[in-house]
């Protein structure tokens, strides 16, 4: 694959036509796939908590949902994307375990999407598709030519969404 | 000293969490064999900080399928425990506690493993995580004085990388690196495999060093 890059927790890229964003084994956390159909450029997110305001180690923005989200969206902007071509796709937010007793590791995945829904909600960036909670992990992959983000699972098929 | 980044850690107190840890995996690779009735050979533990970006690709291929059992521990020593086998090992661990032969045909088919393993199965094999761990750290607990509690274990069979995230997540919370003290037990003649990590906070590593009297 020409010009593909590997975005792991806490990564974020931006790129232009052509290339490729891929993420192996997304699980609880969520991946924010953002894209400019006009000029084909695409930026993923790998978030893995729902908010900076509520940690007070918070210093890495690409940790959090919400100061990952704009950090990519202000890298596809430098790279020339118009924020009102800029549409949105979702993917993870699993919860991989099972646990007897009710806690936040639990629903970190949950909220993870939740907080990614909000956040682009409130920047006036529409959501187009989503795949996200279940029990399982996905391996996305994000193309600049059309925009589509592939979701690959063990026994859960893949996708295109 | 407040650690919020385990990379600031020097070989001197790498060495310390690599004997913490072959205490404990002494303990439990002991346990291991009583339950299997085999010799289990451990090797010497790893001490992995690695940083988030590289998490879900640790362990070569983050889509490989496994078996993750996770266990919350706390009390003094705040952490995570992972247990991380192949599937087939885990086939042949149940081989040996429930006398059921491994249906190696039938995993082969399947599209999703996670179907594959039945309730008393899955129960099973979260009773050999509650017994490793139990056992890892009733040794740290004998070392040290202090107290930790094992939560029930929980299970999940899918990709390396995502069942790798969950405990990362956490420790997201506090800080920028994980600390992965990873310990493998193996037995040679059905070649069963499995990597058994502690995940301590820093808060944990910390108590653990000052209990030790090499902390500053």
């Amino acid at each position: 694959m020409k010009n593909a890059i590997k975005i792991g927790m806490a990564e974020y890229c931006a790129l232009t036509h052509p290339g490729t964003l891929i993420t192996l084994g997304l699980g609880s956390c969520v991946g924010i796939a953002l894209y400019d159909k006009e000029k084909k450029i695409i930026g993923l997110a790998h978030a893995m908590l729902p908010s900076s305001t509520s940690i007070k180690n918070n210093s890495n923005k690409a940790k959090f949902v919400d100061t990952a989200i704009t950090e990519l969206l202000n890298d596809m902007i430098k790279l020339g994307a118009s924020k009102e071509n800029i549409v949105a796709k979702l993917a993870g937010g699993a919860q991989m375990f099972m646990f007897n007793e009710a806690s936040d590791i639990i629903r970190i995945g949950e909220r993870n999407v939740i907080a990614a829904r909000e956040k682009l909600h409130e920047l006036n960036i529409k959501i187009i598709s989503e795949d996200t909670g279940g029990n399982y992990g996905r391996t996305i992959e994000f193309y600049s030519d059309d925009g589509r983000l592939v979701v690959k699972t063990l026994g859960y098929g893949v996708k295109e969404i | 000293m407040e650690i919020k980044d385990f990379k600031q850690l020097d070989d001197f107190y790498l060495d310390v969490l690599k004997e913490v840890g072959n205490i404990g995996a002494g303990n439990a690779a002991t346990a291991l064999a009583k339950l299997m009735g085999k010799k289990i050979v451990m090797d010497v533990p790893d001490i992995k900080i690695i940083e988030f970006k590289e998490v879900n690709e640790m362990f070569d291929n983050a889509e490989r399928p496994v078996v993750g059992v996770l266990v919350k521990v706390a009390g003094d020593l705040p952490s995570y425990v992972m247990l991380i086998m192949e599937y087939e090992t885990a086939k042949l661990i149940l081989n040996v506690l429930l006398g059921i032969s491994p249906d190696s045909e039938k995993a082969a088919d399947s599209k999703n493993n996670t179907d594959e393993l039945t309730d008393l199965e899955l129960s099973a094999i979260m009773e050999v995580g509650n017994i490793l761990t139990g056992s890892y750290l009733s040794a740290l607990s004998e070392l040290t004085g202090l107290n930790a509690q094992p939560s029930v274990p929980a299970i999940a069979i899918d990709m390396v990388g995502a069942i790798l995230s969950v405990p990362a997540i956490e420790l997201g919370k506090i800080c920028d690196t994980v600390l992965y003290i990873e310990s493998r037990f193996s037995e040679g003649s059905t070649n069963i495999k499995t990597d058994f990590i502690l995940i301590p906070t820093p808060e944990s590593y910390q108590i653990l060093m000052k209990t030790l009297g090499v902390g500053n």
